[in-house]
């Protein structure tokens, strides 16, 4: 800074003015920065809103920024059933969440028990089964769903909604395993093993310490793979029937393609389809947000 | 190379297990149960599909039909640019906006909360609102421009060049809370002893982000960004969803194109070839990952 050249003046006095200014920038240039985050972050979930609450989902189409009726319809009409389309919402969701929370708790335990094995009971090197849990990614998982295709028909298990979380357990283990890797090494080994010799069987180890003390990890990987489930289209699109039998984002698919349909409808059911994952995502939160300012547990 | 570990811990880090270290009777025999799950899931669901493929897609007459398809040199060249733009993009403004999120104002622990809002809503719906933002004159985005500015707005998905910026956009706001989250859990973990140290020396915000943050985070940051071009690369829904591939499929990239071979031209094995073709990159960004983990210590 240039004042600091000036000779013969005290430093201290003639930064003064400046830091403050620099301070005063500062704020007011993290609140515009605060306003731009929040309006990015909000700008779509608005627009959902905004064509949801339409009395005839066309509005989006008048150049308005806000409906001049808003209406309630579309929430009632998705509640009765008996509108073109969404008469099988509520079982499609059911499927979503049958589906959301097996692969849930199927990556968790698969994950944290693999992960268990390697790195405290030390059955073989880590980064082997991390190379493992890698390979998974040599082939996209948007060109493997058409070999899975084959497959699913040949365990008998298409449209059945076992083929889309097996097929979803298998791609979102290996970012579990990972995690879960890296989380476990903050965990002193030294708990496993004074357990051991208190006379705790490795199942105790796994149910009493790793579980436990692993705690924000495991959330933040529960989390993750419902919200894998919740986000995939392509191999529930593919592996499950029409209609009744299927999942709600297959369901919405179906009426983006219909021109028919009214959209205050389809956005009415997005509305519904977000509250879950975003209902437990924030009862998780507290678990997740421990675990990732404390790192562990102090060694 | 910096290994990046939070410091408290590292006395508690024994050395690497040995690999003979001795495992018996019923120890093995749990370790061994522990293990089989994952092995099943392993063979029966990545295995045994990567088989399938590799077969289905061995018949090199595939290739030549793709080099002769023009459709495929457009979607490989939409999904380098895509994957090259947006999760560079997304990955810097994560770094960047982590930042931000250090800052301890109870304001913006709030707008923490509604910032993580997009990467917890599910992906089908926000790609169809931002389809129905973009879509039309009328849609929300060019109404936006029209009152607020007096903008004309363009017509999104008339252009090429437009309708994948649109597909950009949409990707960039529902992935990067998630790296946001990831890299602010980084940031916490580097002593705040180092930083005021630095300060003490009088160095700057950017001396301290260039000479402290950048090289303590930048094994996360490197294989944070190896993760998301794997899933980006398969990334098929948010190019289906927002511009659907227009105009005229000119924005289609290799995972849709892929279906569009193998549901509307009934041509699994070109699917799966396409597919494959890309495979000598993954494998390089696999053999990257799977030496970065190695050596690094990393929170994903």
């Amino acid at each position: 800074m240039s004042v600091l050249a000036l000779p013969g003046r005290s430093g201290r006095r003639a930064r003064r003015p400046n830091y403050r200014l620099r301070k005063v920038l500062i704020e007011a240039g993290s609140i515009l920065l605060g306003i731009v985050v929040a309006v990015w972050s909000l700008i779509p979930v608005y627009n959902m809103l905004f064509i949801a609450f339409n009395p005839d989902g066309y509005d989006e189409f008048s150049g308005l920024l806000w409906p001049e009726h808003a209406t309630l319809d579309a929430f009632i009409g998705l509640w009765n059933g008996g509108v073109d389309d969404v008469e099988f919402f509520w079982q499609q969701l059911g499927y979503s969440t049958y589906i959301g929370l097996a692969v849930m708790v199927l990556t968790v335990l698969v994950g944290s028990l693999a992960s268990f094995a390697v790195s405290r009971l030390r059955l073989t090197r880590e980064w082997m089964l991390n190379d493992i849990a890698l390979l998974t990614y040599v082939i996209p998982s948007s060109t493997l769903v058409i070999p899975f295709y084959r497959i699913m028909h040949q365990y008998g298990l298409m449209e059945n909604p076992w083929s889309v979380i097996t097929a979803e357990v298998a791609f979102a283990t290996p970012y579990a395993i990972l995690v879960l890797q890296q989380a476990g090494k903050l965990i002193p080994i030294e708990l496993d093993e004074a357990a051991r010799i208190d006379g705790a069987s490795v199942w105790q180890v796994y149910v009493k310490i790793y579980v436990p003390l692993m705690a924000p990890a495991l959330a933040a990987i529960g989390t993750y793979a419902l919200l894998f489930a919740w986000n995939d289209y392509l191999y529930q699109y593919l592996f499950l029937a029409a209609g009744e039998h299927t999942t709600v984002a297959v369901g919405l698919e179906q009426i983006f393609d219909d021109d028919d349909s009214p959209y205050n409808y389809m956005m009415a059911m997005s509305v519904v389809y977000s509250i879950p994952p975003v209902v437990i995502f924030y009862a998780l939160r507290r678990y997740m947000a421990s675990g990732l300012t404390r790192g562990g547990v102090k060694g | 190379m910096t290994d990046f570990a939070l410091p408290r811990h590292v006395s508690a880090r024994r050395p690497p297990p040995s690999w003979h270290r001795h495992l018996h009777g019923s120890e093995l025999g749990w370790a061994i149960a522990f293990v089989v799950p994952y092995l099943a899931v392993f063979v029966a669901l990545v295995l045994y599909p990567m088989a399938y493929g590799l077969w289905m897609g061995a018949n090199p007459a595939l290739y030549a039909e793709l080099a002769e398809d023009p459709n495929y040199w457009k979607a490989l060249l939409n999904t380098l640019v895509f994957v090259g733009v947006a999760v560079n993009v997304k990955m810097l403004a994560a770094l960047l906006l982590s930042g931000f999120f250090m800052r301890k104002r109870r304001w913006i622990k709030a707008l923490l909360v509604i910032y993580i809002l997009p990467w917890v809503l599910p992906a089908v719906p926000s790609y169809l609102s931002f389809h129905w933002m973009f879509v039309s004159e009328q849609g929300l985005i060019d109404t936006l421009l029209l009152n607020l500015f007096g903008i004309d707005g363009p017509m999104w998905f008339a252009s090429h060049w437009l309708a994948l910026v649109c597909n950009m956009i949409s990707y960039v706001w529902k992935w990067m809370p998630l790296w946001t989250l990831i890299f602010l859990a980084g940031r916490m973990a580097i002593p705040e002893e180092l930083y005021d140290a630095a300060r003490v020396d009088g160095a700057g915000p950017l001396d301290l982000f260039r000479r402290i943050t950048v090289p303590l985070l930048a094994n996360l940051y490197l294989i944070s960004t190896l993760i998301s071009t794997i899933w980006t690369v398969s990334d098929f829904t948010v190019t289906h969803f927002v511009s659907d591939g227009g105009p005229a499929q000119s924005t289609d990239v290799l995972a849709t194109q892929g279906m569009i071979y193998a549901l509307e031209l009934a041509k699994p094995h070109l699917s799966v070839a396409a597919g494959l073709s890309i495979v000598p990159v993954m494998i390089a960004v696999v053999a990257l990952l799977m030496r970065k983990l190695r050596t690094a210590e990393v929170q994903l």
